[in-house]
């Protein structure tokens, strides 16, 4: 029992390990499959860790109008990102905290983060900080409306807000294709582009000034702080894919009493669907131009259309079943 | 009874207290806020001994109206509120005890502090209709006097105005709605009213009575609008109790004549709650998210969150018509946890304007800036404040939050199609409410606590009297104590929502943790707030540990860097009016037909450019300049009444009497 414990605890943590091992190398594919499409030869693949390593080594400067919250955002945001994108069911769906995975809360963890985040950047006094903050907040009261409908739709298809449980619902029925679902994937995809600073809503690369959002926030951190911000925003990647993966392509996932042997081939699908949904990815942003600000509601209010006709739905079909 | 008396002691030193003031000058009027603060501490007691120990207590006393006496009663429902009422009053007198008394307009406070207080404990056990409107009507003046405080102030003078009509309104409506509920029979006891339930057409109008009356004082749109004017003119210790404490009076009268006076309900009685409370939610906050007055923000924050609080109660309604008594537990429990809830942090973000207020004599947050500098202790309660309110985890607001949507993914095994196609609307609209409550929240602490002051006063504030942050820290605390456990705080609920409802939350035992708060069953719906922070937490100290080990540890100051343009203009800053500029075109453009308008000048002129924003308050037009307007209209035609001769008057008496006469002579 104890050697069973044992086992579930190591699981748990591989998992959380797993997600950040996995995501510099994840955001290397994009650039890298970027790259070749614009017939460029790219970053190496693991340049994601190169950079890490490169900011750790580099020294802090810090605004002289900063104060504490500035220098605490980071850690906090990284680990708020961090075990959310840890709870996300991943390799295998029953691990030993799986039940604490709750999907409002993952949404809300997730909206704590950005809030940090968006505090941090009007804490110097700049006016770069303001504009990203308040930029990436109205984008924030587009998109977390539109990813908690959808999750709410899932929950009542599912019948649980626990994700493990969701997922267990997926697996079990694949075929179940319906509008309501089909509206959601849509509707998450926008809010994922949405919520990782993507093409069309705001580009990675730029630090052109009157189009950054995510950018603009974080332009004060340097060193230490911004690898922190950086690893965050590398997990979102991951954790929104892997959101996308255990929703709507589970195939490969391994039950909770798989063992150590079925947990390995889990981890081989899900990096193969990861890495696969990275390279996709990064096809989507060569071949879309990016918005202006004011557009964005538009092209946000897409995905909140989509996730409440998908409630909709839902709560309709439900009703006439029962 | 023992409960009862002590309640009644506490009663009595609250008006000692108010007389002792309005008589004695100097050193004694130091003892106000003592004396009210120990007043609502056993007060306080009482009120968890009797919701947590399953106790009634009742007393009949003989003052009052001749034939019926004054019925008190305290039950589960009361003690309740009554929690709820006196943790904020408890907050707001230590707050008082650190005001500065030569600055602050004491000698008006004073007196009404207490009563106010005392009258919003009386309407929690006021047991038959007569005693509860006295004390309902004894709330709503002692509170319109304490608006006037500063009455040379014509802001004031408009606020207490509005705030009087406003009152007067909704208690006419509630006493329509015990006069439906008492009968023909005239019975306005409560005992007696819940003896027989009224039939569906009385309860029509009783329903909407109620949500008039406790509508208005909690501040329902349309009902609202004295609300963002009177409790920002109190001041700050009093807007804590007003917005924080007496809305919460608001929602224990609804729930006490909704669901306790007035019988079984019908599955339509959830709508207008839920309709009007979601439309509350959103359009609150989008007032809240425009407005550049630090505590006026903090009132239309109010209104959202009685919004949200009308829409538990009205899913409540819906499901316990429908006998689903799990999800309405789940409901309710949202519904009493968010009034819990939202009393501690709205009670903290209005203690914590007055501290902003009190240090730089400013509340437009254009002239604020950079105070968690200058107030450390102020900025890191009121971050707590402003985190908790916007509903993140893991504070106080996100566990009713939760709540609310676990009740809202229930609503599909609903029967009514209206309340079926209702409620996804209903979920869009919480939604949207959350997500723009983090954004008005992030705004207000960005421009006020962060970035560099923008006047000299913000940049010469000082921390606030250590009384007032201890009134600050104990709320903060609760917050995330709240946040923390609220399983327990759902727990302890239990009796009283077998009463309300007929059902309670999952025991506690039943989860992987004693600290899992669990909706409906363990399989389905599960937060535990201790093992979320427990991850946090390891996370970031992991975090910490190894950035410590492997990186540089160096660290320099050096000037913003800002592009490579920093410009030391605190100008140079995004304003409130910026930060609210996307989110004003967003929704602005369709809630309050915002449009802006630039002026630029010909090329050569030396005019500046000029940028204007012209905002529309519908339901001002409509609800009330509208039939402001009609009833002046009205009175000016009236008026031709006072110059007739005697003659017509005399023909005036006579066919009034006539038309009396054959009015009673069809009816009867």
């Amino acid at each position: 029992m104890t050697g069973d414990l044992v086992v579930q605890m190591l699981a748990q943590g591989a998992q959380m390990f797993f997600v950040l091992l996995i995501a510099p190398l994840a955001v290397g594919v994009v650039r890298r499959v970027k790259a070749r499409l614009m017939r460029r030869e790219g970053a190496p693949l693991l340049q994601g860790y190169r950079d890490l390593a490169k900011l750790l080594r580099k020294e802090s400067v810090i605004a002289e109008s900063a104060s504490w919250l500035f220098r605490a955002a980071p850690s906090l945001i990284f680990a708020l990102t961090w075990v959310a994108a840890a709870l996300v069911p991943s390799f295998a769906s029953g691990l030993m905290f799986n039940w604490a995975a709750d999907v409002v809360a993952l949404v809300a963890l997730l909206g704590a983060a950005r809030a940090l985040l968006a505090l941090a950047g009007m804490d110097v006094g700049t006016a770069f900080g303001g504009i990203g903050s308040s930029r990436e907040m109205m984008i924030a009261t587009l998109a977390e409306p539109a990813m908690m409908l959808i999750v709410l739709t899932l929950a009542i298809a599912a019948g649980t807000t626990r994700l493990a449980g969701v997922a267990d619902f997926f697996i079990a029925e694949p075929l179940a294709v319906r509008v309501s679902l089909a509206l959601s994937l849509v509707a998450l995809i926008i809010v994922a582009l949405a919520e990782n600073a993507r093409i069309p809503v705001d580009n990675p690369v730029t630090h052109l000034e009157l189009t950054m959002v995510h950018e603009a926030m974080i332009l004060e951190y340097s060193g230490r702080h911004l690898a922190l911000i950086e690893a965050a925003s590398y997990l979102k990647l991951v954790l929104y894919l892997s959101l996308l993966i255990c929703l709507f392509a589970p195939f490969g996932m391994a039950p909770a009493t798989a063992g150590v042997g079925g947990w390995l081939l889990g981890l081989l699908a899900w990096t193969a669907k990861l890495l696969a949904g990275a390279a996709l990815l990064g096809v989507w942003e060569v071949s879309i131009a990016k918005m202006r600000v004011f557009r964005l509601p538009d092209f946000v209010g897409i995905a909140f259309i989509f996730g409440f006709l998908a409630i909709l739905l839902a709560f309709l079909t439900r009703g006439a079943v029962e | 009874m023992p409960e009862l008396s002590v309640s009644g002691a506490a009663l009595g030193a609250l008006a000692v207290a108010a007389v002792l003031a309005t008589l004695m000058r100097g050193w004694a009027l130091t003892l106000v806020y003592p004396l009210s603060g120990l007043a609502a501490i056993a007060l306080g007691i009482v009120d968890l001994r009797v919701l947590l120990g399953g106790l009634e207590a009742t007393a009949r006393l003989p003052i009052g109206l001749p034939t019926i006496g004054l019925h008190l009663r305290l039950d589960a429902l009361s003690a309740f509120f009554g929690v709820v009422i006196n943790g904020g009053v408890l907050a707001a007198s230590v707050y008082g005890m650190g005001l500065d008394r030569a600055k602050e307009l004491t000698p008006r406070v004073e007196p009404l502090f207490p009563l106010f207080a005392a009258a919003m404990n009386l309407v929690l056990i006021a047991d038959d209709a007569y005693a509860f409107l006295f004390s309902w009507e004894l709330m709503s003046l002692t509170s319109w006097a304490l608006v006037v405080a500063r009455h040379t102030d014509p802001e004031s003078r408009r606020a207490g105005h509005l705030y009087l009509v406003m009152a007067a309104i909704g208690t006419a409506a509630l006493l329509f709605a015990f006069g439906g509920l008492a009968g023909p029979a005239g019975g306005y006891g409560f005992d007696t009213i819940r003896a027989h339930a009224p039939g569906p057409a009385v309860a029509a109008l009783v329903l909407t009575a109620a949500l008039i009356g406790c509508g208005s004082k909690g501040g329902l749109i349309p009902l609202h609008a004295w609300l963002p004017l009177a409790h920002p003119a109190a001041p700050s210790h009093v807007s804590a109790l007003m917005s924080g404490v007496m809305t919460k009076v608001a929602i224990y009268g609804f729930v006490r004549i909704v669901f306790d006076l007035l019988g079984p309900p019908a599955w339509w009685w959830g709508l207008p709650p839920i309709v009007l409370g979601a439309a509350t939610a959103v359009l609150g906050l989008l007032y809240a998210v425009l407005d550049r007055d630090l505590k006026r923000v903090l009132a239309y924050s109010t209104i959202e969150n009685i919004g949200v609080i009308f829409v538990a109660l009205g899913l409540a309604l819906a499901f316990r018509a429908n006998g689903q008594n799990a999800a309405a537990a789940v409901a309710m429990t949202a519904a009493l946890l968010h009034a819990l809830n939202h009393s501690w942090f709205k009670s903290l973000l209005f203690l914590g304007a007055g501290a902003v207020l009190h240090a730089t004599g400013r509340r437009d947050l254009e002239g604020l800036g950079g105070l968690i500098h200058r107030m450390p202790r102020t900025a890191v309660f009121f971050l707590v404040g402003a985190l908790a309110i916007s509903a993140l985890p893991p504070l106080n607001g996100f566990v009713s939050e939760w709540l609310l949507f676990q009740a809202v993914i229930a609503a599909p095994a609903l029967p009514q199609s209206a309340l079926r196609f209702a409620s996804p609307a209903i979920g869009a609209m919480l939604a949207l409410a959350a997500a723009l409550a983090a954004a008005c929240f992030v705004r207000v602490y960005g421009i006020a606590f962060l970035g560099r002051p923008r006047s000299d006063e913000a940049a010469h504030a000082h921390e606030a009297p250590f009384a007032q942050q201890i009134a600050m820290g104990g709320l903060a605390g609760l917050c995330i104590l709240g946040g923390l456990f609220g399983s327990v705080l759902a727990q302890a609920l239990t009796p009283l929502l077998r009463e309300l409802v007929g059902g309670g939350l999952p025991n506690g035992g039943s989860g992987p943790t004693p600290f899992s708060l669990i909706a409906f069953d363990p399989s389905r719906s599960i937060y535990d707030a201790p093992v979320i922070a427990l991850f946090v937490a390891i996370a970031s100290l992991t975090t910490l540990l190894v950035v410590h080990r492997l990186s540089a540890r160096r660290t320099r100051r050096g000037p913003a860097w800002d592009c490579g343009f920093p410009d030391p203009s605190p100008a140079i800053q995004y304003t409130a009016s910026s930060f609210s500029q996307p989110l004003r075109r967003v929704y602005g453009a369709m809630a309050f037909a915002a449009r802006e308008t630039v002026v630029m000048p010909p090329p050569g002129a030396i005019r500046p450019a000029r940028f204007s924003v012209a905002v529309i308050d519908f339901v001002w037009n409509v609800a009330y300049a509208a039939p402001g307007r009609a009833v002046l209209r009205l009175s000016e035609r009236l008026n031709a009444l006072q110059f007739l001769s005697i003659r017509r008057y005399l023909v005036l008496m006579f066919a009034a009497l006539v038309i009396l006469l054959s009015i009673a002579a069809i009816t009867i």
